[in-house]
């Protein structure tokens, strides 16, 4: 058989690099198939499994879906509800029966719930073609974010800052004793005591330096308890 | 017999590229950028986006719009003051630019946004265009952005008698500086953009006189001179990518 894989496990790819040629590999998301060859997409670590090759990407732009949790800014608020931007061109509205379970009458000034600028843990419940996003409140920990700070990071990224079922994340809050709060957009709000938080920050944009690199949760305890 | 040209300017063999160096992920700011520099002309582009876009009458709903600004920095140029900002030369580079890198990105999942890539050249030599495509396309791949490809660019050029690759301005000027001689001298330069894994041609432009053969030859010196760049920007994103500081 002619078939024939050009990458290792765990190899950074660039688009338009020759993956694998022969049709008994299977691409996955961000690579395609050009004649016999796959091509990938995306920059991106290729991992190996069998016969199929995933690509995970290392840097790229949100893109909303359903059941994203995301943290939006209020940009406008209108009759019903509230816009918010969460990321790039994407915009998300809020409407106030998904706010609240409070009764709000008509013609009443909703900047007293959320006023411009205001920062909110939301979930994304319906994206059409146009993106054009419907998000909601009602769920565990979704929630207005009052004080702390905000960074951002790659929404590529945000996998590996909340590591293996949250453990990277709530490593760093014990450690720093702060409050977390990640949205699939990239975007991060921290809250806790003034050093906590600058620890805490500071860890993170190690984690966005060093996302490709394995063994990622012993180096950020090791810099959480050494400090250095 | 007149001046010849046997031998080029800077020393090099006639289809030999000047020394090249990139970097990807320059400017920390943006979502994505490069540097790319082939010897004295240095290009450096940052990418914003995808993000919303104004005037509103530009919008696609169909998908994301890629966007080019193309601009050599005043004091770029051969002593005399660039004039910054856009002119009728930088607009034609900057939808060139547009034209040859459209067909490798896909912004369909962004209907109504944009992606600015903003190319900035601190120090000219010839072959801005060139090289300002090689740093475009280093840094939307390095934006995350769905690519088929990366494009590589550099000139291929007649100078003379013969075809040589990636011209300096001297070479670009050799007519000029021949003057006064009995033979005219032609030169043309051809700019050429191909997709670096299948070699495929992107954007091809001409300034000057050539004939059919000495075109053909350019096409093949410049497709095997953008493979050879090619290189050069998959090694810079990936360096953007391994090492690190655990």
């Amino acid at each position: 058989m002619s078939d024939q894989l050009f990458v290792k496990d765990r190899d950074v790819v660039v688009p338009g690099e020759t993956l694998a040629t022969g049709l008994s590999y299977i691409p996955g998301q961000y690579m395609y198939r050009e004649g016999n060859n796959i091509i990938a997409a995306k920059v991106g670590l290729v991992s190996v499994e069998g016969k199929v090759l995933k690509l995970v990407p290392l840097a790229s732009p949100f893109i909303p879906k359903v059941g994203d949790v995301v943290i939006g800014v209020v940009e406008d608020v209108m009759l019903m509800g509230w816009r918010f931007n969460i990321g790039g061109p994407n915009s998300a509205v809020l409407n106030v029966k998904d706010a609240t379970n409070e009764f709000i009458g008509r013609g009443v000034d909703l900047t007293q719930y959320f006023g411009l600028g205001d920062m909110v843990f939301c979930k994304i419940v319906n994206v059409t073609s146009q993106n054009l996003i419907d998000v909601t409140m009602r769920g565990p920990g979704l929630r207005k974010l009052d004080g702390g700070r905000v960074m951002r990071i790659n929404p590529a990224k945000v996998p590996r800052v909340i590591g293996k079922d949250g453990t990277m994340t709530k490593m760093i809050m014990d450690e720093t004793k702060t409050d977390i709060v990640i949205g699939q957009n990239g975007v991060i709000w921290i809250s806790g005591s003034p050093e906590g938080e600058v620890k805490a920050a500071n860890a993170i944009r190690k984690i966005d330096e060093n996302a490709h690199m394995s063994g990622l949760t012993q180096a950020i305890k090791r810099f959480l308890e050494g400090g250095e | 017999m007149i001046m010849g040209y046997d031998k080029r300017f800077d020393g090099r063999k006639q289809y030999e590229m000047r020394p090249m160096s990139a970097k990807v992920g320059v400017v920390p700011r943006a979502d994505g950028s490069a540097m790319f520099q082939i010897g004295k002309t240095t290009a450096i582009a940052a990418v914003y986006g995808p993000r919303d876009l104004h005037p509103k009458f530009l919008q696609n709903p169909r998908g994301g719009l890629l966007r080019c600004h193309y601009s050599m920095m005043p004091f770029s140029g051969h002593g005399e003051r660039v004039r910054p900002g856009q002119n009728r030369r930088a607009k034609e580079i900057s939808r060139v630019m547009e034209a040859s890198l459209r067909g490798v990105v896909d912004l369909n999942a962004f209907p109504n946004a944009v992606v600015d890539v903003f190319i900035e050249l601190p120090q000219t030599d010839a072959g801005t265009r060139c090289a300002g495509i090689c740093a475009a396309s280093m840094a939307l791949a390095d934006a995350g952005l769905d690519m088929k490809d990366m494009v590589a660019a550099v000139s291929a050029g007649f100078v003379h008698d013969r075809i040589v690759a990636d011209l300096t301005y001297e070479e670009e000027h050799y007519n000029e500086f021949a003057k006064g001689l009995k033979e005219e001298v032609h030169v043309a330069d051809i700019p050429i953009a191909c997709q670096v894994s299948n070699g495929e041609i992107v954007l091809l432009q001409m300034d000057g006189k050539v004939s059919a053969e000495f075109l053909a030859e350019a096409l093949e010196v410049g497709k095997k001179a953008c493979a050879e760049i090619g290189e050069v920007q998959r090694k810079a994103l990936k360096e953007r990518f391994t090492g690190g500081s655990l």
